[in-house]
């Protein structure tokens, strides 16, 4: 059911990296995402791995759950390797009619997809990890500051949370307005593009309507319930920093600074 | 015979870890002209089993026949058969997109490629048949009351001149003069122009006055498939489904168990006036 | 004793506008409406659809304010400025869509919603959240997605949400139109328990006549206007008018009539099967 697709894909289970406080995973995805763009060689990409694959282990997710988010990205993964491994000058190893392989290409293309690999193992862990809910607090609570040059950080955070409730409800929706228009004879799947767009018009007009209303709804619902935006809230799940987030940040400090040592300084 | 189900499987999110079947084995016959009730709490599978029937979802296995012919079979024209078998969903006002009523309604027959001057005919002939003040023909159906909305929702299907009309919870959200005057309007639309009807409905009340026959579901299968006092003389297994008999029949019982001699098989207050009163000698 | 709910003279006008913004004519939505609601007591408003029970009912949350005459919740005028959070902690509101008034994506956050509104410290919200879903048996679900669960199971969750504010009074606004019969009961069963087991004050806006039997007190609204005011019995005794006004009456309570005018001398109105067995068994 289109129901259960919930966006991030939570996987629920028990481990230390799902106690970990938000903040300290959304630290620690952005932490690894940077150390990524900084390392020069593959001592540092061995070292990321490694680290990688220890939060995994904590994790307790099953790694085909990890890997899955892999397929979206296969297509970007070969065009950009691809890219690189033809389009890099330096020296020739292989070459035919107009394209050469050079070493420095091939050096590259591994690179480029370890580095991507990574990046999207690195950030699904953490969407895997942290409910949708908890993320959008751990957000809220990192961009405060923002506050002070008048961002409204608590209105983000609650726009993006009533999108997390409201996107299965709306993608049942269209799949049930779809049906209907079917029922009528409309044809959503043949045709030339333009024609395929003007079909959709059936769909989106009553798609659109149907938003407003809820959000109408939605809206005189929140008043009639005190909301009055985030001056004088009190939150039921406040985030509180234990003894394993700080050493979560320690885990984080030491990992990025040794990357940089060994992936950057010592060895070039 | 008009629409023959034949075996009809069908499992939710086949090949996932969270497949779960929504019908089983279900076998039925719809001849042409009659008034079906389908009855079932919420997740009994009878969305699922009226949209088997015009072919919006395939099934797992087994067959859907309308005219003799498996509308699954590879170039059937579904159009052809959505044309025959109308759907209206539940809350059908929620589909309507245009800026006004009777455009709205030429959608169905202009999907089926017919020339302007037959769609238009059609639109007009089916806006007439739901009783559609004319005043309003040319408005936004977004100005229109629910019930209002509803009747030109309808029209819109009735417009693809289906032989068959099934109708999911026609009366959800009405009040019960909107619910009395759809009902109404079903009931003379099955008999003026011979459409058969399957009216899917909670209200055991709504169904006994009107249909000839009753379907129940439960759990993906057909519990009951029988005319209305043979279902309703089913209290204990239809409360054990979480569904229930119409109060006159609950009364006609009661009143059987303190001594007055009565019809227990009564569905309808018509009917239940009627034994009463014999039962008192006055008629 | 302060009255629970009192509207004096009570008013709402909306202006109808066309397309370019010109003003198209006014509507009375409510017209002239005087209301007395007791402390404990369970309230029922019938009407048909358009009959401006709802716009009546928004004025007790202060969603709406009127055009002339005043309302007041707990003694407090709801036009106040200085008293509007609290007209809207003690008269609680359910409206009839489940889908659109649940904001949380697990259950008992959203219980906690009203709490964290309101600036009730993180302890006493769990506190209160408990004893919600426990009001409404709702406990064994509080990690599950909303999503999830049933009509009725999500109204349940909306009735949690208000009660976790702690309110002297819920307004519910046809909150079992869009639910299956086992859903309308599971619903009415809460609200019948709030106001028995808690003495909380229910206003209950309905066009199931079904769901009325048991109140203390029933309005009929027509037009904007209170037609009918009295006990369920006064005012199914009187089938025609309800049937005039565009209202269902229970089945056992129409059969009853139409014996009734075949010639039965049976007592008017029956509201139970209970009630029409022994009437009959007394005509023998």
């Amino acid at each position: 059911m289109l129901r259960d697709i919930t966006l991030g894909q939570y996987y629920r289970t028990e481990s230390v990296i799902h106690r970990l406080d938000p903040r300290v995973k959304i630290v620690g995805t952005f932490s690894f995402i940077i150390s990524l763009f900084l390392v020069k060689n593959f001592i540092g990409y061995a070292i990321a791995g490694l680290f990688l694959v220890i939060c995994i282990k904590l994790s307790n997710v099953p790694p085909k759950f990890i890997f899955r988010g892999m397929k979206a990205i296969f297509f970007l993964l070969l065009i950009t390797m691809v890219f690189n491994l033809f389009l890099t000058p330096g020296e020739a190893i292989f070459s035919f009619w107009k394209f050469q392989i050079t070493k420095e290409g091939i050096k590259l293309a591994a690179m480029m997809g370890i580095r991507l690999v990574f990046l999207i193992t690195g950030s699904s862990l953490m969407t895997l990890t942290t409910t949708p809910n908890n993320l959008t607090d751990g957000l809220e609570n990192l961009l405060n500051p923002l506050k002070k040059i008048r961002v409204p950080v608590h209105e983000i955070s609650m726009m993006m949370s009533i999108a997390l409730r409201f996107i299965p409800i709306l993608m049942e929706e269209t799949d049930k307005i779809m049906k209907a228009q079917m029922a009528r004879g409309a044809d959503f799947e043949s045709g030339s593009l333009i024609q395929r767009a003007k079909s959709l018009i059936p769909l989106l007009v009553p798609l659109f309507i149907s938003a407003f209303r809820r959000a109408n709804d939605l809206a005189m619902a929140m008043e009639a319930r005190c909301y009055r935006g985030g001056e004088g809230r009190t939150k039921m799940k406040p985030l509180i920093y234990k003894k394993r987030d700080a050493i979560g940040y320690l885990v984080i400090v030491l990992f990025v600074a040794l990357v940089i040592v060994f992936g950057r300084i010592l060895f070039r | 015979m008009s629409i023959i189900i034949n075996h009809l499987n069908y499992i939710y999110d086949e090949d996932t870890a969270m497949a779960h079947p929504a019908l089983i084995d279900v076998n039925l016959k719809i001849p042409d002209g009659q008034f079906i009730g389908l009855i079932g709490h919420t997740g009994s599978g009878k969305s699922t089993l009226i949209q088997h029937m015009n072919g919006l979802i395939k099934p797992s296995s087994g067959n859907v026949f309308f005219d003799n012919e498996d509308i699954n079979e590879q170039g059937y024209d579904k159009k052809k058969l959505r044309s025959n078998v109308g759907l209206v969903f539940q809350y059908p006002e929620h589909q309507l997109f245009e800026t006004d009523c009777f455009k709205d309604v030429c959608f169905g027959p202009k999907n089926l490629g017919l020339p302007q001057k037959e769609v238009e005919l059609r639109a007009f002939e089916a806006l007439e048949q739901v009783g559609f003040d004319a005043t309003y023909f040319y408005q936004s159906p977004f100005d229109l009351s629910g019930g209002q909305k509803r009747r030109v929702a309808i029209a819109g299907v009735l417009a693809m001149k289906p032989r068959v009309l099934i109708l999911d919870e026609p009366t959800a959200g009405l009040d019960p003069k909107g619910r009395e005057d759809i009902l109404n309007l079903i009931s003379d639309l099955h008999k003026k122009m011979n459409i058969t009807i399957i009216l899917v409905s909670h209200s055991m009340e709504d169904v006994a006055d009107y249909v000839e026959r009753i379907i129940v579901m439960n759990k993906g299968r057909v519990a009951f498939d029988a005319e209305p006092r043979d279902v309703f003389s089913h209290v204990k297994e239809l409360e054990e489904i979480g569904l229930a008999a119409p109060q006159v029949t609950y009364c006609m019982q009661e009143l059987r168990e303190a001594g007055f001699d009565v019809d227990t098989g009564v569905t309808t207050l018509e009917e239940a006036k009627k034994e009463i009163l014999k039962a008192f000698g006055k008629c | 004793m302060k009255k629970m709910i009192r509207t004096d003279k009570l008013v709402f006008e909306y202006i109808r506008r066309d397309e370019e913004g010109n003003v198209e004519g006014i509507t009375r939505a409510v017209d002239n409406v005087n209301l007395n609601v007791e402390p404990g007591q369970f309230i029922a408003i019938l009407g048909h659809n358009g009959s401006g029970k709802s716009t009546l009912a928004k004025h007790f949350n202060a969603l709406l304010y009127p055009t002339e005459g005043e309302v007041y919740v707990d003694g407090m005028l709801t036009e106040d400025d200085e008293h509007l959070w609290d007209v809207r902690q003690e008269a609680g509101m359910i409206f009839q869509n489940p889908d659109n008034q649940i904001i949380g994506q697990v259950v008992e956050e959203d219980v906690g919603f009203g709490p964290e509104n309101m600036g009730v410290p993180t302890e006493e919200i769990w506190e209160r959240v408990d004893e919600s879903l426990k009001a409404v048996r709702m406990d064994q679900f509080r990690k599950s997605s909303p999503n999830h669960l049933s009509g009725g199971q999500k109204q349940r969750v909306s009735i949690a949400g208000v009660i976790a504010m702690h309110p002297k009074c819920i307004i519910m606004d046809e909150p079992t139109a869009m639910l299956d019969p086992n859903g309308r009961r599971e619903v009415i069963r809460a609200a019948r328990a709030l106001n028995q087991v808690e003495n909380i004050t229910i206003i209950l806006i309905t066009h199931y006549m079904e769901e009325v039997v048991d109140a203390d007190k029933v309005f009929v609204m027509d037009k904007g206007k209170v037609v009918m005011e009295g006990t369920p019995r006064e005012i199914f005794a009187q089938v025609d008018k309800l049937k005039e006004l565009k209202l269902g009456v229970p089945q056992v309570t129409l059969l009853a009539h139409e014996l009734r005018k075949s010639g039965l001398p049976i007592p008017e109105p029956i509201l139970t099967r209970k009630e029409l067995v022994e009437a009959l068994k007394a005509c023998r």
